[in-house]
Formats: C-alpha cells, structure tokens, sequence
C-alpha cells in the first residue's frame, strides 16, 4: 500500500484557518528556518480513504477475539469514549485555576476511591503514564521509603524469572540491582529459594498475582512475610488483577505498593499501542513519597496539595492521563461493587472453559487443568514432532481472523502460546475457536507445511524482520 | 448494575457444569481462605448507561470550558481539524493493542512509519521513535540516552520548563547521572555559564526552544560550542514552531524531543499528550521505545514491522535501554494525521499566526500602564508581562469574562509576572476586547 507521502499533488490543501486579522511579523533570520519540510500534500478525502484503508488492515477488539494474554483485552465501551469527548473534560487546560477545575479534581479523587477500595491500598497516583511508568514509580516509593529509613544498602529488586519484562527493567532503571529468582517446576514463587536470596540488601520483591502462566500464589502470605521479615517491601504488577476483582486484594495478601493499567482491567481501549494509565497505588507508610501534586480537599473543595518534601517528586508533566481514568471512571460506575466481581468471575470462568476443552488435546504444562483468567499452553511437542512452533500456530490462527494468543511468554515455556479470552466474550466465540484450535492442532500433523506458510490471507505475509533489523529503514525521506 | 458480559446466567452454568463445577465460588478454590474477601466491594452499586452519562456529565459540568484561553505553559488550545477528530475515532485504532502481530498490524505500523518520517522532518533528525509518554518523559530520556561510560553529568537550562526539570531529577535520582541548572540571563540560558559549566564528565546539554518564557534562545552558538565535542546536545522544541522556526539539525542537534499536544491533541486537563523524540543514525540504536521500519514479505510486498527490538524490555530485560511498553500510539497517530491535514503550508501558517497574535497581544498589553515585557529577546507566542495591580485580581476578573489570563509565574523573582500565551485560535476582537477589560479594572 502507498505511504500517504506517496499520495496527492504538490498544490493540493485544505483551507482550515483564517487570514491573519492582525499585523503578521516574520521570524528573524537567525532563527529562521531554511530546511524544507515534507509533508503530504493531499485533500481531505484523500486523507479519509488513506486511513479507511488503514483501518481496515488493523486488527481491533471490535474485529474479534483477541486472547492476547496478560493484556486483558477485553471489550471497550463506547460510553466511555463518548463520557472523554465532553468538552467539560477534553477542552480544560491543566493549569487552569483549581476551582474551575472542580470536576476534573473529583474524577481523580473517586478513581482514588473506588480504586484503593478494589486493591485494599490507602491511597492512588494517577501521574503514571502506563504500566511500565507505574512500575517505575512505585519501585522509587520503595528507594524512597529506605533512604528515609537511613537503610540505604537496600539496593536489590528480586523478580521472578516468569515476570513481564518491564519489571526487571524498571527496577534497572530505578537504580537497583535485579535478582532472577527461578520458578518451581509448577510455576510458582520458590518459596525456598526465595527464602535464601532474601538479606539485609534487599529492597523489594516484585511479583504479580496471578502470575504470568495464570496461577494464584498459594503461598502469597509466606511470600510476603519473607519479604517483610527481610526488611523488604512487595510490590504487586496489577497486570493480572482482572482476575480477583471483588475476590482478593493485594492489600490483603502483604503488598505495600500495586500499580494497575487502567487499559487492560479497567476497560480502556489500548490505541494500537498507548495511550494507557498505571495509577500506583500504596498502603499508608509509603503515601508521603507519592509524586506531586496531590489531590486534597480543603474546606469543600478539591485542591492540589504543595509539594512535600519526602516525594519522590513529578514523574510526567502535569497529573497523569487524565482522560483514560475519566474512562475508566465511568467503567467502575457502571460496573459497580457486584459487576467488577461479576466480571472477574466470569474472566475466569471463560479461561478455564476453554482450558477444559482444550486440555485432552494441546500439552497445558502448569495448574493441573485448572487456571485463573489465562492459561499457558506449550507446542513443544508440536515443535519437536512436526516442526510446528508457536510461531507458525499463532500466524495460521490469522487466517481464521482472530487474533493469536501472546506467542513466547512467560519465558519459562517453551514455544509458549499464553490465551487470555476475557469475560467479554459468548460461549459461542468460545466454542469457535476451541474448534479452530483444534482443528489447527490436527493440520499441524497433516499438512505442517502450510502452517509453516501462514498467513496466506492477510494484506502481507510474514515480513522480512531479520532485514528490518539489518538494515533499518526508519522514515520514508 | 450494568455489564459487558453476554453470557447469561444459564450459559454460565453450562460452562461450569461442563468443566465439572457447580458454582462460580469453586472456581477460586485456590486462593486461600486468610487472603479472599468475605465482603461486598464497599463502593457503590452498578448504574445504568444512562445513569451513568448523566452522573458523568454532571461531573464534567463542573469544569469551566473557558472561550477564551492565553495560557500555554506546555498545554496549547489550537485548531483541530475535523478530519483529525474522525479518522482517530475510528474503532479498529482505538482498540487495537501494541502491534505485535504484524500481518494483521499494518494500519497501526505504517502510521506509525508514516509519524516517524513526519517527525524526521519537523525536526531534520534521521531517526525518531513510535512516542513516550509526553514531552518531559521525553526530555528524561534523552538525558539517559546521553550518559555513556565517561560522561554522566546533564546540562540543563534554567529556561526549562520547570516541569521537564523536575520529571528529569525523578528520573535519575538513585542513577550515576547527575545534574546541573545552567543560570538564565535575561531570560535566556547564560551562555558564559555553560561555556564554564562544559567539562569532560558532561553528557548533555539540554535547552528548549522557543523556551519556557516563550524566547527564542541562541540555538547556533550553543550548537557551536557543542560542535566537535561527544557531548549531546538536547533541544526540547514546541512541534508547531517548527513551521517556521529553524530545525533543530539546523543547529547541530543530536537528540531533539518535546510536547506534541500542539499537533491536534486537546487540552484534556494535561493528558493523554504525545513525546517525540528523534536522533542521528549514529544514536539510532540508544532511543529508547518503540521503533516501525519498512521491510518485505516474501513475496516482495512492502511490509512494517517492529524493529530494533533488541533495545526493550521483553527481549532485553534489565539491559533494556528503556523500560517503556505500552506509548502514546494514538496520539501519534493523531499528530499524523493533523500534519496530514495542515501540510508543510498550514504548519507554517499556524505557526505564522500564532506568532503575529502573540506580538499583538503584546503589543497591546504594554499600552496599558504597568504592564511591560519583562524579557526584552525575541519570542515566538508566549511572552511575560507584569502587571498592574494584584495579578490573581486581573486573572479573576477575566475568568468572569470567560478569558482564561496568562499564567502567574511561580517564584519570588516572578511575583506579579504572567506568562502570556497566544495561537491562531485567537482573534483580534478577543484580543481587543480583553485589553479593554484589563484597561477598566481600577
């Protein structure tokens, strides 16, 4: 397809913004630009058709099922978008004066609310960008809260070695050192192990629950006291609280710090990459290193906090996506106290469904037949037999245009296919794709090649990476 | 209570049935007993759709929408095209995820490629990533993105905004870079104190431009005394100036970054914005976060993909250049399709006019006794004046006039100085008009 540099014709505009209505002052020469810029030159029905077309080869929740575990990708309501687009909240400037402002202070103070309640946490930050950016802010509560303590040979972050790739490199670059700790061959938290890692340097311990092959921690209280006898504090990766919503809270099972994506269990639409939110949350020891500003209330009306001294400070312009929560605000609202259990119960339900179904067939190596709201399952023996990797199942899964599971992850799997159907979908899609997956599962034995060909039906096939990679063409100038 | 789950009641049963269970409680038979809650949630009940709007709107009614806004300070009021607003609410962009699998991704990559180029040549850099979280995030990383094995110490101008200055001390406190503020003079970064400040442990330099003030900071000869040296130079530039202010490769930039709300993003109260960040070739392999490039399939198609994957996160781990996942993806898309719109003349024409309000502005706020720019360079659309009488006063008067008034500086050396700001939505009338409010308040 044509690149939209590739479209329209040198003289081509839209005519969108008046005459100059006063005197027009030039840019002196020394500041003045002398390099072209080349942008498109296309109409506005180019620009429709050009990115019609680009629609049409995304690939969205509204399209189908798309089970990419550990991303919850549940469906987006439409209210929620229609809530974000009301000018009274996407047309406030962020340093307008604190009482015109009134109603944006509220959505941040009942997320607070509802959330700290879901979690069991004392308070919640909405200045984080995203999960990876909730991480990092909460690993620097965790820095903060020894440094007060004068306990500052704390240095190290243990992090199982089933975790997200962003805790590690959070943790990195939040400036300690990173311990892997191995998982048992039942996919939990080494409690031994943990035990003999743990010391008088330890800072924290990160760890999400349900981990990443969709198992709760049996163990979570022995976990955490281990951590909190050593001194350390837990911090909770809420990438799996879809889960236990109404069920458990991380407060309850030992954790100091949790950071949530807004864009995963609290139903906001991911956006082909961002933007998300990853409000962290904290229990009461560690509110005073939240970052500033913080939201008050002071004699009837909401008002930004002065910055305290113990913060960790600013870590984002401003105070955080605020649409998304206004998103996720109207999700909690709708949902309420039943609904958010509801819809963790039934997350559950529709994984371990498909789980059962697909059990007798493909290789599911942990939970004993049993998962939270995703499940792992390993081709290697696909891979062994018949050279069919996880690779050439996901890519044969888009001919039947759905989208495949997370390929490759957790890392302790091998040729890992991680499926996380969400609460959002019928039995009858369900049923689908047990079928498909089966039935794709029996192709593997009776004609792998055209697996190992896969996708025959998408607008590109397999794109070259290897070269990608080699010899990068960033730009189309 | 509302709810999005389409399985009824009786089709749950089956599938717990089928799975050799009787009730919904059983299914969490392995959390123990001293972790699960014996209580409701205690937050309120579900609500209607309807309800839910309402309650919503009720909320949102609270806010001011002022008509008139001369307040920038990171956050700009501009003119979004029409287009803008309805090709990113197509459904397909909003609620696809990271584009993972590429063969059913290429909407997303390639306006993600298509961004990058756009970015490219705003800035006159070779390489730019797919965003980071906004323009401070950005400032962040380009700091780290500077530091190598010799040189950890960070440049920053006072004239930054203090935003990006506070979100770098988070950044690397608890890391080996340090920083130091270079002084202002006259509003404008000391180029006498930088020259002293250089040494061989400095790995940046970073300036904005036009900078906090709204002036136009002396980009060439900071570039060149940078020039032949392996300190980077950081310039954190406002994208809609970029019509028609120089490029930041124009002055020997090796990493450019900054804000990208201007480009058809709104206000939203300070989020969801958009940081670009683009570099040399040289440094391609440093930028942290996600990257398209353009490759084929087998069959020769052009394809995209995610690429220099080395960099991140899942592959890297606590190697990673950065730990960013998810990014501002739609954001960018939205820039995309605004440059799309407004084209290399439009950009300059926004550019033009936000330029010749702001001096009009000034130009009529200094008629009115008291009232003088405090920095005499030269500035793009914001500007600082005093005032005269008790600022707060001037800003509430307006606000009742439904004008949001420039923003009161923070800070002793600032007291009763308001950093003004004007854009192409701004007419003469308002203009006109707000001078004479200003004029009859006694």
């Amino acid at each position: 397809m044509k690149l939209i540099f590739e479209k329209g014709n040198i003289n081509r505009r839209l005519d969108l913004m008046p005459e100059c209505d006063v005197p027009v002052v030039d840019v002196d020469e020394r500041y003045k630009r002398k390099k072209e810029i080349r942008l498109p030159n296309v109409s506005e029905t180019e620009i429709s058709r050009h990115y019609t077309k680009l629609s049409k080869r995304t690939f969205g929740v509204n399209n189908g099922f798309y089970p990419l575990g550990s991303c919850t990708m549940k469906y987006n309501p439409k209210i929620n978008d229609e809530i974000a687009k009301l000018p009274g909240f996407s047309d406030v400037h962020p340093l307008q004066p604190e009482h015109t402002v009134q109603g944006c202070l509220e959505v941040y103070k009942l997320a607070e609310e509802y959330l700290c309640e879901i979690t069991g946490m004392d308070a919640m930050d909405f200045q984080p960008a995203a999960g990876a950016h909730g991480e990092f802010t909460g690993l620097k509560l965790i820095r903060a809260y020894h440094r007060d303590r004068n306990d500052t040979k704390r240095d190290k972050i243990i992090v199982p070695d089933s975790a997200h790739g962003t805790n590690p490199a959070s943790a990195a670059m939040a400036g300690f050192t990173v311990i892997n700790l191995p998982s048992t061959e039942e996919g939990f938290v080494d409690v031994d192990a943990l035990r003999k890692v743990v010391g008088e340097d330890t800072a924290g311990f990160m760890l999400t629950n349900p981990n990443t092959i969709g198992l709760f921690e049996e163990h979570i209280l022995e976990i955490t006291s281990i951590i909190h006898e050593a001194g350390g504090l837990n911090y909770y990766d809420g990438a799996n609280l879809n889960a236990i919503m109404g069920i458990a809270r991380p407060g309850d099972m030992g954790f100091d710090v949790v950071h949530l994506n807004l864009h995963k269990t609290f139903s906001t639409p991911h956006g082909g990459g961002g933007p998300g939110s990853g409000p962290v949350g904290c229990k009461m020891h560690l509110t005073q290193y939240l970052p500033t500003p913080r939201i008050a209330e002071k004699d009837g009306m909401l008002t930004f906090e002065e910055k305290n001294g113990k913060s960790i400070g600013r870590v984002k312009d401003f105070y955080g996506n605020f649409l998304v929560v206004v998103r996720a605000l109207t999700y909690m609202m709708t949902l309420g106290s039943e609904g958010l259990k509801n819809a963790s119960e039934n997350a559950v339900l529709n994984a371990n469904y498909m789980l059962h179904m697909l059990k007798d067939t493909f290789d599911i190596p942990f939970g004993k037949g049993r998962c939270m709201h995703e499940f792992v399952i390993s081709l290697e023996k696909l891979k062994k037999e018949k050279s069919v990797s996880a690779l050439d199942f996901a890519k044969s899964l888009l001919d039947y245009e759905i989208h495949p599971p997370t390929m490759y992850f957790p890392l302790i799997v091998h040729e890992a296919l991680m499926v996380e159907p969400t609460e959002t979908e019928t039995k009858e899609t369900l049923d689908e794709v047990i079928a498909i997956y089966k039935e794709l599962y029996d192709k593997a034995y009776t004609d792998p090649d055209s697996m190992h060909n896969s996708p025959a039906t998408t607008p590109v096939g397999r794109p070259d990476e290897v070269a990608a990679a080699r010899n990068p063409i960033l730009r189309f100038f | 209570m509302g709810t999005y789950v389409p399985n009824t009641t009786t089709e749950q049963q089956k599938m717990l049935n089928a799975i050799g269970l009787s009730t919904m409680d059983e299914l969490f038979d392995v959390i123990p007993n001293d972790v699960k809650l014996n209580a409701p949630l205690d937050i309120p009940k579900g609500m209607s759709e309807m309800e839910v709007s309402y309650k919503m709107k009720k909320i949102a009614g609270k806010n001011k929408v002022y008509d008139t806004i001369f307040r920038g300070c990171g956050a700009y009021r501009h003119y979004i095209p029409a287009i803008v607003k309805q090709v990113t609410s197509k459904e397909e962009f909003i609620t696809a995820y990271t584009p993972y699998q590429a063969e059913i991704s290429q909407g997303i990559l390639q306006s993600i490629f298509e961004y990058q180029t756009m970015i490219c040549e705003l800035t006159g850099m070779q390489v730019s990533n797919a965003s980071v979280y906004d323009g401070s995030t950005a400032a962040a990383e380009a700091v780290i993105m500077s530091k190598d094995r010799k040189r950890n110490k960070a440049l920053v101008s006072a004239s930054v905004n203090p935003m990006t200055i506070e979100t770098i001390r988070t950044y690397i406190a608890g890391t080996d870079i340090e920083m130091e503020i270079i002084p202002e003079k006259d509003g404008l970064t000391d180029i006498e104190s930088l020259k002293k400040m250089l040494g061989d442990d400095t790995a940046c330099v970073l300036i904005q431009q036009p900078n906090f003030y709204g002036l136009l900071e002396d980009g060439d000869t900071i570039g060149g005394i940078m020039a032949n040296t392996d300190i980077k130079y950081i310039m954190s530039c406002n994208p809609i100036s970029l019509g028609i202010l120089k490029a930041p490769a124009e002055y020997g930039v090796d990493i450019a970054v900054g804000e990208g709300q201007p480009l058809g993003i709104g206000l939203s109260f300070g989020g969801p914005y958009l940081g670009f960040m683009a570099t040399t070739d040289k440094l391609m392999r440093r930028l942290p976060g996600r990257i398209v490039g353009e490759t084929r399939d087998s069959k020769g198609r052009r394809a995209f993909v995610l690429t220099l994957q080395a960099r991140e996160q899942h592959i890297r781990r606590e190697k990673a250049s950065s730990n960013i996942c998810s990014n501002q993806a739609l954001c960018a898309m939205t820039a995309a399709v605004y440059l799309a719109a407004m084209g290399r003349e439009g950009l300059a024409q926004a550019a033009k006019l936000s330029m010749s309000k702001a001096h009009y502005l000034a130009e009529r706020l200094c008629e009115i006794d008291g009232y003088e720019l405090v920095y005499k360079g030269e500035f793009f659309n914001e500007f600082v004046t005093t005032v005269n009488t008790d600022a707060d006063r001037v800003l509430s008067v307006l606000s009742e006039h439904e004008i949001l008034g420039g923003y009161p500086l923070k800070g002793q050396k600032h007291k009763g100085h308001l950093l003004w700001c004007a854009t192409e939505v701004n007419t003469k009338e308002e203009i006109d008009t707000m001078i004479q409010i200003l004029k009859d308040i006694k």
